[in-house]
């Protein structure tokens, strides 16, 4: 009997694409889809799916919840827990249109919420740690319900099937965003669970991978022990939870997690030492401290974030991964191809090297626009 | 005429067409097997004086020796072993507690053997660790439990005091006394060429190696052997010996034969005094006295040295060592009763205690589910044999692991264990100056640098098949194991899955 994503773990390759317009200019969703498309042999069907920055205006102080459900039954309760936990603006069927392709859908639904107040307050815990502690709990404890998607002005839609099919699928050329990221997979057994394709979301953090880390277990007995639960077993859960824990409650930069999960070699800090021992001493600290969140084995990222995106790839660079711009856009895909093909005329096209991180923030005029 | 109850245990076979009587057997022997007989101008044994060390064999210029069990045999019973009722007739000769030295040699599971490691194929790349990077550097102490901010908004890049190790091997603990000052000498040298630490065990530190204070573990235990400010200041780390895995719930005998002139000055006994070590520590009754001395000791170093205790691995040690955890120590070490042992009880040593494998895999769980497995290393202990045990062990959590018995087979160990008798040919577990000259400590150290360096090779070897090309991201990484032939329980205790899931 095949097992379920989170019954057993199954490793997957991958493709990867993301754009980010830094003055915060609007960008349809299909150009994501077309990007990804480039990459059909990628992926084999078995999962694909887009993450969309500033694509609910109308809804920007409200958590956007996606969620899938198996059956009726499901979406009644995790109703009634919503109920009782948020105040619910507005809810609604994720408009989505026939393929071929894709079959077995669930029920997909959508809530704009606020948490209650008087919730946040008795939990003693702030209101992003509440959202995420009740998505966490909705996930583990309703049976055939999923939140897939649960930040603000942000939303995730994945599918089993074609990313190109996905992208149809959910109609994405009825949205606009500033930023976009996509992800099809290439995974070696069939789970047919949408719940396990990518990208993975917690809060406005979305993750899109591509690669299998050795370090998986690892990393995931550490995190686990800071409240997170490793449900589905992917690779890209965990390293969603990492930059959660690294970023929301450590408050670290991206720059200096990008130094602890892709850490430089021992020879590099020594270098660096020469050159600056403060910036040396940093790099130690974190190799010695959070030498369990290390990463190895290969991975291609890119992680999305409410007013930016990050790039980055594993220390040994072991998958392809290529970042171009064009004015105020960077682009950056598993192949080059994907970028030419929304944009043929890009420029400064690189490949970053392996541990150096890639991030593009809105600038000023993008943050007044879009957050 | 006296009854002899029982046969020598080994036969010395000697090819007197190969052998020259060129007696260098004779003169090695200090077990006095081998006699000249010059009326027959021939070589004669004493085979019931014979340890099987293999000394004589190793010397001998001909080879004309080899040394074999003694085939002579009681009448089979499954129950009986033969071994069982020669311990009996020799407990009724003597009266006395039946002594053995090194690990436990009884027919235990070894759970090592009973797990598989993961390669990589196809989805991910294994890595080559002659063409790439590949790093075995750990750091044993306390982390913190997440990022401390300065007022400028920079890291807090403070630390807890902590030992710096090029590769997750150390030497454990084997006091002066027990073995030779060579033996000694041999250990600090080669933990300060590779970059690692050995350990005083119980008998204080000799001024000649204070030396090698920054890669010495110096140890306190029940006897507080040699214990004084100089001590504990010149070593990087200081370890409280709450017990052993060769003889959980005792102390240590070392007889006043092995206690001269040196060995009593770094122990700080008279000469010829048995060195006892009480069972438990006479100021350790409970774990909050543990707390009271971990941080005696650091009030007395202030503050600048990590604290290791060390325990047996014994039934509840899951739930001690998070008493541990929580009582300040830095890092724990945790002794399998597979464990060696300069001389313990036999029925102490084959009967009581717990496999490291399950030990290790139950402590490593139980501070994960307490949160705390951030607040201490761990250090696995007592019977790693090889780098693929090293391997499976930082896969089921270790930090890094001790090793004794494959650093005194390095030396020249056979493991004859007969350690107790003091008569140790090789030079290693012996005080008598005759013998402890045939080790050379300029040797000795190399082929304990060539070891270890070859084990670390063969870490790297495996990491990076793989595709792990840093320790850290081994470091409980279960899911690159697997187990064979283990029940249900066994592997929810390992915490692995069974090969072909």
């Amino acid at each position: 009997m095949l097992l379920k994503e989170g019954e057993i773990r199954i490793p997957a390759g991958c493709a990867i694409s993301g754009f980010i317009s830094r003055d915060g200019n609007k960008m349809n969703g299909g150009d994501i889809v077309k990007s990804i498309s480039y990459m059909h042999d990628r992926s084999n069907g078995l999962g694909g799916g887009f993450a969309g920055y500033g694509i609910y205006p109308e809804y920007k102080d409200y958590y956007a919840f996606h969620v899938f459900y198996d059956s009726n039954e499901a979406r009644e309760k995790t109703e009634r827990f919503l109920d009782r936990h948020f105040d619910v603006i507005n809810l609604s069927r994720i408009p989505t249109k026939k393929v071929p392709s894709i079959t077995n859908e669930p029920l997909i639904w959508r809530y704009f919420v606020n948490p209650l107040p008087t919730k946040i307050a008795a939990s003693q815990l702030d209101e992003k740690e509440f959202v995420a502690k009740c998505v966490i709990r909705i996930n583990n404890d309703i049976e055939g319900a999923y939140v897939f998607s649960s930040g603000k002005n942000m939303g995730v839609f994945k599918a089993v099937g074609f990313p190109e099919d996905v992208g149809e699928f959910y109609r994405l050329e009825e949205y606009e965003g500033y930023a976009w990221t996509a992800h099809g997979r290439y995974p070696t057994n069939t789970p047919g669970w949408w719940g396990g394709a990518h990208p993975f979301a917690l809060l406005d953090y979305t993750i899109v991978h591509n690669g299998e880390i050795s370090s998986y277990d690892a990393n995931r007995r550490f995190i686990e022990m800071f409240g997170y639960k490793c449900t589905l077993l992917t690779d890209t859960e965990v390293i969603t939870y990492i930059f959660d824990w690294l970023n929301r409650k450590q408050e670290l930069s991206l720059e200096d997690i990008a130094s602890i999960i892709a850490a430089p070699f021992w020879s590099e800090i020594d270098e660096i030492e020469k050159k600056g021992p403060q910036k040396a001493a940093k790099l130690r600290y974190f190799r010695n401290t959070m030498s369990s969140l290390l990463i190895t084995g290969p991975f291609s990222i890119i992680l999305g974030y409410t007013g930016g995106i990050m790039a980055l790839n594993d220390r040994l660079k072991l998958r392809s991964m290529v970042v171009a711009e064009k004015k105020d856009i960077v682009y950056i895909a598993s192949e080059e191809c994907a970028i030419r093909a929304i944009c043929p005329d890009c420029e400064n096209v690189w490949s970053p090297k392996g541990g150096e991180p890639v991030i593009v923030t809105l600038s000023e005029e993008g943050k007044r626009k879009c957050l | 005429m006296p009854v002899n109850f029982f046969p020598a245990e080994f036969e010395v076979v000697r090819n007197s067409d190969r052998c020259i009587k060129c007696r260098a057997c004779e003169r090695q022997c200090s077990n006095e097997v081998h006699i000249y007989d010059a009326d027959f101008d021939k070589m004669l044994s004493r085979d019931n004086q014979c340890v099987d060390c293999q000394r004589c064999v190793s010397i001998c210029p001909v080879s004309a020796l080899k040394i074999v069990p003694n085939e002579n045999a009681f009448r089979k019973s499954a129950n009986y072993s033969q071994q069982l009722m020669i311990e009996n007739y020799r407990q009724a000769g003597s009266g006395g507690v039946l002594l053995s030295s090194m690990g436990n040699p009884q027919d235990y599971p070894v759970y090592w053997d009973k797990i598989l490691i993961n390669a990589s194929q196809v989805t991910n790349p294994p890595i080559d660790p002659l063409r790439e990077p590949m790093e075995t550097k750990v750091f044993l102490g306390k982390k913190p439990a997440g990022i401390k901010k300065n007022p400028d908004g920079s890291i807090d890049t403070h630390t807890e005091p902590y030992l710096e190790l090029n590769m997750p091997i150390l030497f454990s603990a084997m006091s002066y006394g027990s073995i030779s000052k060579n033996a000694h000498e041999s250990l600090a040298r080669a933990a300060t060429e590779l970059g690692t630490y050995y350990n005083t065990g119980e008998g204080g530190l000799h001024k000649d190696f204070y030396q090698y204070g920054k890669n010495t573990i110096v140890q306190v235990a029940s006897g507080r052997f040699g214990v004084f400010k100089d001590y504990l200041d010149t070593g990087a780390a200081i370890e409280i010996k709450m017990g052993q895995g060769a003889k959980p719930g005792i102390g240590g005998h070392l007889p006043g034969a092995k206690i001269r002139e040196d060995v009593s000055k770094t122990r700080m006994i008279p000469m010829g005094t048995d060195a006892i070590s009480p069972a438990p520590h006479h100021d350790i009754y409970s774990i909050e006295d543990l707390r009271q001395l971990i941080f005696s000791l650091k009030e007395a170093t202030e503050y600048k040295k990590p604290v290791i205790v060390k325990v047996a691995a014994v039934h509840n040690v899951a739930a001690i060592a998070s008493g541990i955890a929580r009582s300040g120590a830095d890092i724990i070490a945790i002794d399998g009763f597979r464990g060696g042992t300069g001389a313990a009880p036999t029925r102490i040593r084959d009967n009581v205690g717990i496999p490291i494998e399950l030990a290790l895999a139950a402590v490593d769980q139980r501070l994960r589910d307490e949160g705390i497995r951030n607040e201490v290393s761990i250090i696995a202990a007592g019977s790693v044999r090889s780098s693929a045990d090293a391997v499976k062990a930082i896969a089921l959590g270790a930090d890094a692991v001790y090793i004794g018995t494959p650093a005194l087979l390095a030396l020249g160990c056979h493991l004859c264990r007969s350690c107790h008798s003091g008569k140790c040919n090789w030079g290693i577990a012996t005080q008598r100056p005759d013998l402890v000259k045939r080790l050379n400590p300029d040797v000795g150290y190399q082929r304990l640098v060539n070891l270890v360096n070859a084990w670390n090779h063969e870490i790297k070897e495996i990491m990076g098949g793989m595709g792990i090309n840093s320790i850290e991201a081994l470091r409980g990484n279960r899911l690159m194991l697997r187990g064979i032939g283990l029940s249900q329980k066994e592997l929810d205790i390992l915490g692995i899955l069974h090969a072909g899931e």
